[in-house]
């Protein structure tokens, strides 16, 4: 407390920051990214271990052997369901009903506030198959799910084989205490929206489905599986799910460790692990892998059907067989034991996965980095808003010198008026809100005057809106408030500073690589920012929130080794915005009203302070 | 001669000035009061309809729901949840405080038991009258300020070189408007309307409380304590500013030793006991038992609902093993009566400010703060606006508590929805809007008294050694 009521110390510091706060800001923005790329140094990271003591110590034997029954059920499957056309609702149901589950059927429809041109769907009707396979040994208040999705063509039809067939074996054996649900699921994170909303009676993306007949306990964690071949070479496991949640990492550990005990290679990102830790490939791999999490992350969407059970305080992750070129084959029978195992140590749970770590990120398999690690790296960048904004606060003048010293201040200049900055606040929130309402609710009259699609008008109006911003502001701020001062746009871009470091701490939060991204590339320009420097407007442009979700695109495409040109880019930058608008839709993803609402309007008000007049 | 100069410089500035204030006195006496009663209405009125749209507005809107979920804007003694399942009770026949759901006082359940209907309108309508009770309490206390201001200069009490630090009326006369607007306007008291969390009530409580005091009518004020220490017990430190401030107004020394300030201290310690009792006493003819006393005053006092809130309560109790609970219990409803005693002895001579001292360390030290309670003192501010030059972390007080603000909702949903927090995050973000707030009155407490010091030693102090000497807080 010494430093806040002693006014020499404090007047030492004020003046130091002040002094040095151009020189603070680049080390710190600089030190800021630096220590991200660290963390995927493996010395710098921590290697995983196991918390949960329930999964810990107990060794399972895995007994499965019907791997050659589930393929040659993959093949029946698949005939049915080229018979039914989609999905074969009656054969899974005596399917399921004959190797002696409780079988249930939930149908579901949903419409599409605009066609989906990825997966070619608007009006969405389908039925989900789920049986639940009651536990012997235990009052059934638990539960837990393993599903598979039944996907249009010929792909993951192994999937839902294996399921049927590791639901037979389950059936046999003594030793559950914990309800499991096999669930297949239509139009995949749409069904299992509808189920999960079912399941839980609520309803908060406006879906149509009928109730469920039968309900086994709480959910506990959740499996979802997808094979779309009779031998795999690897196994790939998928964390990220809606909103940038992901689930505890004991369940990464849980797969590694069967991984490592039955000899399935396994990835992350679709990239496996490395040992040579010291050399310059090793490092990129490992800091390739991270950023993939990182970006895959930061959109925010569900990558695989795992996704929507994290809303639900259900811990899951998804299991996707890969088959390429390699030699060495895992067959569906070790799939099945590995899940075998990992259902079996889930079945011992005593309470839901808590014990480990929520808020990581990793670089490999073994290793991860915790909040611990990883915040400074945002922390350095946000406290260069909060340095910049006190460098304003003294600056402009009367308020801050009486901070030092109240006794050797003049009168105060007349700040400028509440209009001045309310304003531009108001104006920017107002085009927010237009980028977030207007796309959807327009596409009709777009289609009738403009030959093109749905999908497109939805995405042209979102990014002719979002260019309409950048004219619309600046112009009518003048009008409104007249000559604009020294002081207004300092005030101005004091609040504008605050507010985005706000922002960005809530983000980061929540999702810290939205939010690290979004600090790396608006931090920088928002700092220095002053008005009437024709290369602010190119650099701020170049670094809008739009551009960087361009951006983004181009390093994911580079990271996942499938780089794309520039036109190419820009296709996949269209089809980026529109799923995103679905993805808030259908399952109340966050990111687009986010960068709509709010991080957009905040941009535009420093766009603002670049025309002040 | 350099000297004798800068004085007659000086005494010519004093003058002027109080000629000045002659003009402001004459202004606000002036015989077409019409016209100034129009002159002040017009943007009041103007903001009183702004404020009503917003919350009528937000009271349609699907948000009310969502707001009156959340832990920080309702407590589990004002939710309007709670209330609604007395009434039910209480229309069924039975206690309503049988169950350990209501914890509102008799008074208050018979007041929605005649307007449940109009709900929204009561609490509309009190919001409207804490800010006009506020508004006027504020222009009284500023023309005291004015009249005390005057006879200071003429007798000369006030130090030559601290002109700067005097209040002319241009800045002074759009204080009212401005501390009405703070408590309309500020999105706390907006959320804790739109929750209906009955916060609001006991706000127009103490707010009317204020204005009677300031408007000198004992017998008022110490009804309205009475009623506000009913409602929840600790504005009862509101007593002793209260007190200091009629002493100062019939200039009855505050000297323990002479009979008329015991007599007034008795006289108004009467009136305000007997309009206790009296309430109490009709409480309990409204229910027919004292259910009611260990239900809300027990409740408040020993917190065993740990609920989150904006508090420091309910971590430190969830954690705290059974038999220390009454020792910390103590410990913890201490501090809101404990510092009554040196601020008042400190701040005798300004009953007003001690009065804003009080509600704000009420706010922050209650067992069940809500932001509806710090929005009641954050209305104040404007009124301290001159004390602005003497804040020292105003900056810093700002940005914890705009992003503490921001952070409640966002760890909130961490740790309840995502699961993927804990109880320690939110508990962390509770620290840090105390601390902001108690520095923020800490703050305010420093440039006051040091606005004080300076009036009368003097704006440029200097050292024993002739150099510039600050003054520290220590």
């Amino acid at each position: 407390m010494g430093l806040l009521s002693d006014p020499n110390r404090r007047k030492a510091l004020t003046g130091l920051l002040t002094r040095l706060n151009t020189p603070i800001c680049i080390v710190c923005y600089l030190a800021g990214i630096v220590w991200f790329m660290g963390l995927a140094f493996e010395p710098f990271t921590l290697r995983t271990y196991m918390s949960e003591n329930a999964m810990g110590s107990t060794m399972v034997e895995e007994r499965f052997s019907s791997g050659e029954r589930a393929l040659s059920l993959a093949k029946e499957f698949d005939a049915h369901k080229r018979k039914a056309g989609g999905m074969p609702v009656e054969w899974l149901v005596k399917a399921m009903q004959s190797r002696g589950l409780e079988v249930f059927t939930q149908s579901f429809s949903r419409k599409l506030p605009f066609p989906d041109e990825n997966k070619e769907r608007y009006m969405v009707r389908g039925t989900n198959v789920y049986g639940i396979l009651r536990a012997p040994r235990a009052p059934r208040t638990e539960a837990l799910v393993i599903t598979a999705p039944c996907s249009p063509g010929n792909t993951n039809n192994q999937a839902v084989a294996l399921l049927l067939a590791l639901a037979q074996y389950f059936r046999n054996q003594i030793y559950w205490a914990k309800d499991i649900i096999f669930l297949v699921n239509e139009h995949d994170l749409i069904g299992t929206q509808a189920w999960l909303e079912g399941y839980h009676h609520t309803n908060i993306t406006g879906m149509e489905y009928s109730p469920l007949q039968g309900r086994a306990g709480s959910i506990q964690a959740a499996l979802s599986l997808e094979l779309s071949s009779d031998v795999i070479t690897s196994l790939d496991l998928v964390l990220e799910g809606l909103n940038g949640q992901l689930p505890n990492l004991d369940l990464a550990n849980l797969f590694y460790a069967f991984c490592q005990k039955l000899g399935v290679l396994c990835t992350i990102q679709g990239k496996l692990q490395r040992n040579d830790w010291d050399t310059a490939e090793g490092y990129t791999h490992a800091a390739q892998t991270m950023m993939l999490m990182v970006l895959k992350q930061a959109c925010g969407r569900s990558w695989g059907d795992h996704g929507l059970f994290l809303r639900y305080h259900i811990e899951a992750a998804s299991v996707r067989g890969i088959n390429s070129f390699r030699h060495y084959k895992t067959d569906a029978t070790t799939i099945g034991r590995l899940l075998e195992g990992m259902v079996r140590k889930l079945n011992n749970l005593l309470e839901r996965l808590h014990q480990s770590y929520f808020f990581y990120l990793l670089p490999s398999l073994s290793r991860f980095v915790s909040i611990g690690y990883y915040m400074p790296a945002f922390g350095l960048l946000a406290v260069i808003l909060l340095l910049r904004a006190l460098d304003l606060w003294v600056h402009l003048g009367a308020p801050a010198l009486a901070a030092v010293d109240g006794v050797t201040e003049a009168e105060q200049p007349s700040s400028p008026g509440v209009l001045t900055v309310l304003t531009p606040v108001v104006i920017s929130h107002l085009t927010g809100v237009a980028l977030y309402l207007l796309p959807v609710h327009l596409q009709e009259m777009a289609v009738e005057h403009f030959p093109v699609s749905e999908t497109e008008a939805v995405v042209l109006t979102a990014i002719a809106i979002y260019t309409a911003g950048l004219a619309l502001p600046h112009n009518t701020q003048r009008l409104l408030s007249g000559e604009g001062t020294e002081q207004g746009w300092k005030v101005l871009k004091l609040t504008a500073l605050l507010y985005l470091a706000v922002l960005l701490g809530c983000t980061a939060l929540i999702n810290f690589s939205l939010g690290f991204i979004l600090a790396v590339t608006l931090v920088p320009i928002t700092a220095s920012i002053t008005p009437h420097i024709a290369l602010y407007a190119v650099v701020m442009v170049l670094l809008s929130p739009a551009f960087t979700i361009l951006y983004c695109v181009f390093i994911y495409q580079e990271l996942i080794e499938a780089p794309v040109s520039v036109s190419e880019g820009w296709m996949l930058f269209l089809s980026v915005i529109s799923q995103g608008i679905l993805d808030h839709a259908l399952y109340g993803s966050l990111v687009y009203p986010l960068l709509a609402l709010f991080i957009y309007p905040c941009w535009l008000m420093f766009w603002n302070i670049l025309f002040w007049n | 001669m350099d000297g004798t100069l800068f004085r007659s410089v000086n005494k010519f500035f004093i003058i002027a000035f109080c000629l000045d204030i002659k003009s402001y006195k004459s202004f606000m006496h002036r015989p077409d009061s019409f016209f100034l009663a129009t002159k002040m209405a017009a943007p009041l009125t103007l903001l009183l309809i702004v404020a009503v749209t917003i919350r009528a507005v937000l009271f349609r809107s699907s948000l009310a729901e969502l707001i009156s979920a959340r832990v920080e804007v309702v407590s589990p003694l004002n939710a309007w949840k709670r209330v609604v399942e007395g009434l039910a009770l209480l229309d069924l026949g039975v206690s309503p405080y049988s169950g350990d759901v209501f914890h509102e006082t008799p008074l208050m359940i018979y007041l929605f038991h005649f307007t449940v209907d109009y709900a929204e309108i009561v609490f509309i309508v009190t919001d409207g009258i804490t800010a006009l009770a506020l508004y006027l309490s504020i222009q009284t206390y500023n023309k005291d300020v004015f009249r005390k201001q005057k006879y200071a200069l003429e007798s000369d009490r006030y130090s030559a070189d601290c002109l700067e630090l005097l209040r002319s009326p241009k800045e002074m006369f759009y204080i009212p408007l401005k501390v009405a607007m703070f408590y309309l306007l500020n999105p706390f008291t907006i959320l804790s309307c739109v929750a209906k969390s009955t916060c609001g009530l006991n706000n127009a409580i103490i707010a009317l409380f204020i204005f009677c005091t300031l408007k000198g009518s004992a017998l008022l004020s110490g009804i309205l304590l009475a009623l506000a220490t009913y409602q929840s017990i600790y504005p009862l430190t509101l007593f002793a500013p209260a007190l200091l401030f009629f002493l100062q107004r019939l200039y009855i020394p505050v000297n323990l030793r002479r009979s008329s300030f015991w007599f007034f201290t008795l006289q108004y310690a009467f009136m305000y006991v007997g309009s206790l009792v009296v309430i109490t006493g009709l409480s309990f003819f409204l229910l027919g038992s004292w259910d009611f006393i260990p239900s809300v005053y027990g409740f408040i006092f020993s917190v065993p609902d740990l609920t989150p809130n904006i508090g420091l309560f309910w971590y430190f109790f969830a954690e705290m093993f059974e038999h220390f609970r009454l020792f910390f219990s103590c410990v913890f409803q201490i501090n809101v009566f404990f510092y009554t005693i040196p601020l008042s002895i400190k701040l005798k001579e300004h009953p007003v400010f001690l009065i804003f001292m009080q509600i704000a360390i009420i706010s922050i030290f209650k067992s069940y703060p809500t932001v509806g309670d710090v929005a009641l003192y954050m209305a104040f501010l404007p009124a301290w606006s001159h004390l602005y030059r003497f804040l020292r972390n105003i900056f810093l007080v700002s940005c914890v508590l705009l992003a503490c603000s921001a952070l409640f909702p966002v760890l909130w949903h961490l740790w309840i929805y995502a699961g993927s927090a804990n109880s320690n995050f939110y508990y962390a973000i509770t620290l840090l809007f105390n601390f902001g707030q108690i520095l923020l009155v800490a703050d305010y407490f420093y440039a006051y008294l040091r606005r004080e010091h300076h009036l009368t030693h003097g704006l440029y102090l200097k050292k024993k050694d002739g150099t510039e000497a600050t003054l520290v807080l220590k």
